[in-house]
């Protein structure tokens, strides 16, 4: 399936991006008319998954952290993440609630907020590496009517 | 990301302004960290009526509340959630945890 429309922004892993990426993520997405609700769940998982980056895969130096997104046929929005950093040891544990390897102002909880506010959220991570997370999300269809 | 405190009779009230997320959590747990010894409230309040977004790291500053008045053994709770951030809250199960008004 190829996407009908694609964006990509590149940016380092300081965490004033944290705002800019989930309002570069917003801004793609409004191409589908998404409800209120829609875009603040975008921009949560957004926000945890950037911070993902930030906090774990660059711990002691910036990086590079690259966002894909793509609208796919039947107002279907992907939004993938991808870092080179430290790579994650064991994806299953850090996806488990209130799992941190962080400082005190993680909660362990960014992962379990991008699977509630997702359709689906997919991690492969190679350590040493990095990781993508790539996450998806249907976007309800409001009125009728084509969009642009 | 803003954060003011008022404090009389012991209670003390922190008003969260912005967007709260990981780049401005830690500037709010410190300075709410420096209000709760400087004034030894025995009940806290946290109006997030003007946190126009939140994710995850607002679980983070609210739990590290919950501990210091735990330690203080004064009270806790959280008024003017919005909408966006109660999502949130529900997701990670934060009622069963916290006293929301």
């Amino acid at each position: 399936m190829r996407p009908e429309n694609s964006a990509t922004v590149e940016f380092v892993s300081r965490s004033v991006n944290e705002g800019f990426a989930r309002t570069a993520a917003a801004c793609f997405a409004a191409q589908l008319d998404p409800t209120l609700d829609e875009i603040n769940d975008i921009k949560t998982a957004v926000s945890e998954a950037v911070t993902n980056c930030i906090v774990h895969a660059y711990p002691k130096e910036l990086g590079k952290i690259r966002m894909k997104l793509h609208r796919y046929p039947n107002d279907l929005l992907e939004i993938i993440i991808q870092d080179w950093g430290v790579g994650i040891a064991d994806v299953e544990q850090a996806r488990t609630p209130l799992f941190t390897t962080g400082t005190e102002e993680r909660a362990g909880m960014g992962f379990t907020i991008m699977e509630s506010f997702m359709d689906s959220v997919r991690v492969r991570s190679t350590l040493g590496k990095g990781t993508t997370v790539k996450l998806r999300r249907h976007i309800s269809r409001r009125i009728s009517g084509a969009r642009g | 990301m803003g954060i003011t405190c008022t404090c009389r009779d012991r209670i003390l009230c922190v008003h969260l302004n912005g967007e709260l997320d990981h780049h401005g959590a830690k500037s709010i747990i410190q300075e709410m960290d420096r209000q709760i010894g400087a004034e030894l409230p025995k009940r806290l309040t946290i109006d997030m009526g003007k946190v126009s977004f939140m994710d995850s790291s607002g679980i983070a500053v609210l739990l590290r509340a919950r501990r210091r008045m735990e330690e203080l053994e004064g009270g806790l709770v959280i008024q003017n959630v919005p909408e966006q951030a109660d999502r949130v809250f529900t997701a990670a199960g934060l009622h069963r945890l916290l006293r929301f008004e």
